[in-house]
């Protein structure tokens, strides 16, 4: 199915190669560890290892929702960028996020997200979190604030 | 694993609100600190590099900023409220306002409604002062 965004775009976009290259050297993602999983026109899905000391609550070995909204806000970030025309900065101006269920210890943390529309100004997205293949645990909406370096 | 629940309820007993963040890994991991002022806490995030998620600017990752201000929110409720479980989060909503430099950042967190079941918390995070706050949040929290 073509994605909405970038069906029948005359507009180029930035070579996927090149986005994930710049995910992968972000410094914050390195210190969780996060791998790209996938990244496609509007897409992106991260995983992040569960860690002792990405641990929120002792008691369980949840991890902190902060893990989470750090992969989700990544992986909404890098599915803007792979719609947008050319390399700009991009700012999220707010992310909100719906914790569905604690998240099981030692097990994988993913985040996928989908940028859903995009116009000359912001770019909308949707997120969800999971674990073990499709165990949900959190999901979420962002907006993204294009070419932010001019506001 | 109770002893936990038991440092957390220590910390408080002992008005050491640094002894709740040793019990909380992720915020040992951050570098996160807090400090209490007249019942208010107060937490911060000295800066480092690993912190990083903008290279160019270069900026706080926006999930760093996230994290904090979850954190402040929840250690806030569990400084104020005498609960026997931890509070858990159920939503948090984020305002993303200016860009987090590569400096210290400061956050607070105020409830501003206490049901039996669920609190409302909103939470701020500046760093050139609290009048300039680079993120403000606000989220629900299950209470136990």
């Amino acid at each position: 199915m073509p994605n909405p965004v970038t069906a029948g775009s005359p507009e180029p976009a930035i070579a996927l190669d090149i986005i994930k290259q710049f995910g992968g050297e972000i410094p914050f993602l390195k210190a969780l560890s996060t791998t790209v999983d996938f990244l496609d026109r509007g897409r992106c899905g991260l995983s992040v290892p569960w860690g002792e000391n990405l641990v929120g609550d002792a008691s369980t070995g949840t991890v902190h929702g902060g893990v989470i909204t750090t992969l989700l806000d990544s992986a909404s970030g890098m599915a803007v960028f792979s719609v947008i025309p050319r390399l700009m900065q991009i700012a999220t101006l707010d992310l909100r996020i719906d914790y569905l269920r604690p998240g099981a210890p030692h097990i994988d943390i993913k985040a996928e997200a989908d940028c859903y529309r995009i116009s000359k100004n912001v770019a909308f997205v949707r997120g969800r979190a999971f674990q073990d293949g499709d165990r949900e645990i959190a999901s979420s909406l962002a907006t993204f604030m294009l070419d932010s370096s001019s506001l | 694993m109770p002893d936990y629940l038991e440092q957390l309820r220590d910390a408080k007993a002992r008005r050491a609100p640094q002894d709740m963040i040793r019990a909380i890994p992720y915020l040992d991991f951050l570098g996160v600190t807090v400090r209490e002022e007249e019942g208010d806490l107060i937490c911060v995030l000295p800066f480092q590099d690993k912190l990083v998620g903008n290279l160019t600017l270069p900026a706080l990752h926006g999930g760093v900023i996230g994290s904090l201000l979850e954190s402040v929110a929840l250690l806030q409720l569990i400084w104020t409220l005498d609960n026997a479980t931890l509070p858990r989060t159920i939503n948090t909503s984020l305002d993303f306002l200016r860009t987090g430099q590569a400096k210290e950042t400061y956050a607070r967190g105020r409830i501003t409604k206490q049901g039996r079941r669920v609190a409302n918390v909103r939470a701020e995070a500046w760093q050139d002062g609290p009048s300039r706050p680079i993120a403000a949040a606000h989220g629900h929290f299950l209470l136990g």
